[in-house]
């Protein structure tokens, strides 16, 4: 089945839910979801037959104050959906980044939330064990992936 | 005075020193002898290299994506490459897409001699420590043939590969191989027939098919607990749609099928570099983009080695904005790389989910209800790999 | 009584130790029977346990790498040291009865290597005594058994670290 193809069925299995599916370019799709119907755009995406979390990405965006989150998805079982990874994107506030969480949907992401959690601050409320896994547990300082938070460089501060 | 007996649960931490336990530490919660809760601690290495790219070139990010998984690094070199390739919009000629998948597979076996190895040694058979760590060796020695170095080869580079394949190579590597299944043999015979293995290993830490789909593991892992997923076929990449090769599939689950599934990978990887040699065309390694801005004397000597130099382009490459996802099959699994450019000549942000990370999910549900002696057995079937697991 | 004849006799003890041939006796034993504890801290862990295996063979040096650090006295700090290993190895340093020795393994123990700028990492030289430093990343083989070999000829020559 064509990537366009699977754009389709996102947009009929996703009606109503105020989401916007795009295609870009290189064959990748992107569903943007707004923070409130996050879980319920999720809990449709896994009736469709996507059945596990790939990767939980916080992106910092301090020119637009906001953290984007992104989720790419794809399944093991459906075999329309194998040889696709949808990416299931949402933004939060910088300052007072909550978002809920995605693992009661999806027991796959409870580890890959935590670590967003840790290294890029976002909180997901609903998480049953949320709290550091990489940083060691007295790091003090913010989180370390975003853009506040500078390392040296070769050849101008070393 | 009468002793009052309080039964409580005891929490054994098996520290970063310890010979069961790798570079974390596991967190067992006992009653007796059964296991009821289990956590592990991880980020002992965590040397936060998604940050760390996100100061450096994308060509400099090559040597520091291979550390994190270091006896696989090929594979995981190959997935960074192509996702940077997507971004540019370059296509490898034939030849390098052949080396690539040769060295990636060579890699493979060399990176499932070695967790067999860690494996036997958590379970106490020593001789079959020695004896698959000294027959990576050998490969180790057709890696070094190739590229240059031992372990962390940085041979895939975008456009192609850095070096051609080298003046007998294939002979060497038939005669490597008609070794390493004459040793599969002897495995069979020492540790895989073995009543002590089996015994340790049957049964023991099963993963129902439902529980690894929804668990997200990935990897050898997966295919021993009945989902026949590869993404060598799911999604091939570079020239895996011309090779024939089977994915290693079992149904029971446990870490003896682990092992078993680990054994089979070896020898499909070996046919599929036989068929790479027979197949190998010929022609440049490097994408012609990437030669133009080459000095003549830089390509007579890349015509008479078979070495690459590197354009000037390198340092300072700048794909256009845009975002990519990539995955490939690296030896302990699936690997996927996320990339957004935002034009400059570092990356936005690379996030990269290793294979170890996301069969960290499997630990608390395959761990309860076993008991103490188990865990090693049952760690060193999952083939963890803590650097790689917290980069 | 019995107090002083024990303090007058390990005092003794001490002094016959540190005499010529009987140091020189005991400094050969220590330097054929260094055994590194069991405790990887990054990815050189990998060519470390290749030492081990069947082509290099660091047994034939005296080093057997063992589980217990009370019965162990050289630490391999293979590779990176993150701030959470590093109290764990600082634990196990403790931990070694004396005389104990360490070896830095890898350009990442040397000064950072290519983490050099991570959040999470320390200089191993800060907080241990080291008295071989591998460069390499990882390093063969060859170079951690000629990093025991120096380790060794300091010992004998009594400028280990460690006194």
């Amino acid at each position: 089945m064509s990537s366009s193809g699977v754009a389709e069925d996102l947009k009929r299995g996703l009606e109503g839910l105020l989401v916007q599916v795009r295609e870009d370019a290189r064959g990748g799709i992107t569903v943007e979801v707004l923070p409130d119907r996050l879980v319920e755009a999720a809990e449709r995406l896994r009736n469709l037959g996507f059945d596990h979390v790939k990767s939980v990405t916080g992106i910092d965006l301090p020119s637009e104050k906001r953290v984007a989150v992104v989720y790419h998805l794809s399944s093991y079982t459906n075999p329309a959906y194998v040889k696709v990874i949808v990416a299931l994107r949402t933004a939060v506030e910088r300052s007072n980044p909550q978002l809920p969480s995605l693992s009661k949907v999806w027991l796959s992401s409870h580890y890959l939330e935590r670590e967003t959690f840790d290294l890029v601050g976002v909180v997901f409320q609903g998480h049953p064990d949320l709290g550091r896994i990489l940083l060691p547990d007295d790091y003090e300082g913010p989180p370390p992936l975003r853009k506040d938070v500078v390392l040296k460089t070769e050849g101008i501060d070393a | 005075m009468t002793l009052e007996v309080v039964e409580k649960h005891l929490e054994l931490l098996i520290g970063p020193q310890h010979p069961g336990s790798g570079h974390m530490r596991l967190v067992a919660k006992l009653d007796g002898d059964i296991i009821v809760g289990f956590d592990p601690d991880v980020g002992f290495v965590h040397r936060a290299v998604e940050k760390i790219a996100e100061t450096k070139g994308y060509v400099q990010i090559i040597p520091l994506v291979e550390r994190p998984p270091l006896v696989d690094c090929v594979n995981v070199n190959l997935g960074y490459v192509l996702a940077l390739e997507k971004l540019l919009g370059v296509e490898p000629p034939p030849q390098a897409s052949y080396l690539r998948v040769l060295a990636a597979e060579l890699n493979r076996v060399a990176s499932h001699l070695y967790g067999i190895a860690i494996h036997a040694i958590m379970i106490g058979s020593s001789t079959m420590f020695m004896w698959p760590l000294a027959d990576r060796e050998v490969l180790l020695e057709l890696l070094q043939d190739l590229s240059g170095a031992r372990v962390t080869y940085s041979y895939v580079i975008p456009g192609g590969v850095r070096r051609g394949l080298p003046e007998g190579f294939k002979e060497k590597a038939l005669k490597a191989f008609r070794y390493l299944r004459r040793r599969l043999r002897d495995y069979d015979d020492l540790f895989l027939s073995n009543p002590v293995t089996v015994n340790r290993l049957r049964g023991v830490g099963v993963i129902e098919m439902r529980d690894a789909v929804n668990l997200g593991i990935v990897g050898p892992n997966l295919r021993a607990s009945g989902v026949p997923y590869d993404v060598r076929r799911a999604e091939p990449y570079c020239v895996y749609s011309d090779l024939d090769f089977e994915v290693m599939t079992r149904r029971e689950g446990d870490a003896y099928s682990r092992l078993l599934v680990r054994i089979g990978e070896i020898e499909q990887s070996m046919k599929i570099v036989e068929q790479c040699l027979d197949k190998n065309p010929s022609g440049p390694i490097l994408h012609e983009s990437f030669l133009r801005g080459l000095s003549p004397k830089a390509r007579a000597y890349m015509e008479q080695t078979g070495r690459v130099r590197f354009p000037a382009l390198f340092s300072a490459l700048k794909p256009p904005q845009g975002e990519v996802s990539v995955r490939v099959e690296a030896g302990r699994g699936e690997l996927f790389f996320y990339v957004v450019s935002d034009g400059s000549p570092t990356p936005y942000r690379l996030r990269m989910v290793t294979p170890s990370f996301r069969n960290l999910a499997a630990f608390r549900h395959v761990m309860v209800g076993n008991r103490l002696a188990d865990i090693p057995a049952i760690y060193g079937s999952l083939d963890y790999f803590p650097p790689e697991a917290d980069r | 009584m019995t107090g002083r004849a024990e303090t007058f006799l390990s005092n003794a003890a001490r002094w016959v130790s540190a005499k010529q041939p009987i140091k020189s006796i005991i400094d050969w034993g220590i330097t054929f029977s260094l055994w590194p504890v069991h405790f990887t801290t990054a990815c050189c862990g990998a060519e470390f346990a290749a030492t081990s295996a069947p082509r290099y063979d660091a047994e034939r040096f005296g080093v057997l790498p063992f589980v217990s650090s009370r019965q162990t006295n050289l630490l391999v700090i293979e590779g990176t040291l993150t701030k959470k290993m590093a109290k764990a190895a600082k634990i196990v340093y403790e931990q070694m009865p004396e005389p104990r020795f360490v070896v830095a393994m890898g350009a990442c123990a040397i000064d950072g290597g290519v983490f050099w700028n991570s959040y999470n990492i320390v200089r191993p030289h800060e907080i241990l005594p080291i008295d071989a430093f591998i460069p390499g990343c990882p390093p063969r083989p060859e170079a951690l058994i000629q990093a025991v070999m120096m380790l060794q000829a300091k010992i004998r020559k009594g400028i280990a670290a460690f006194e």
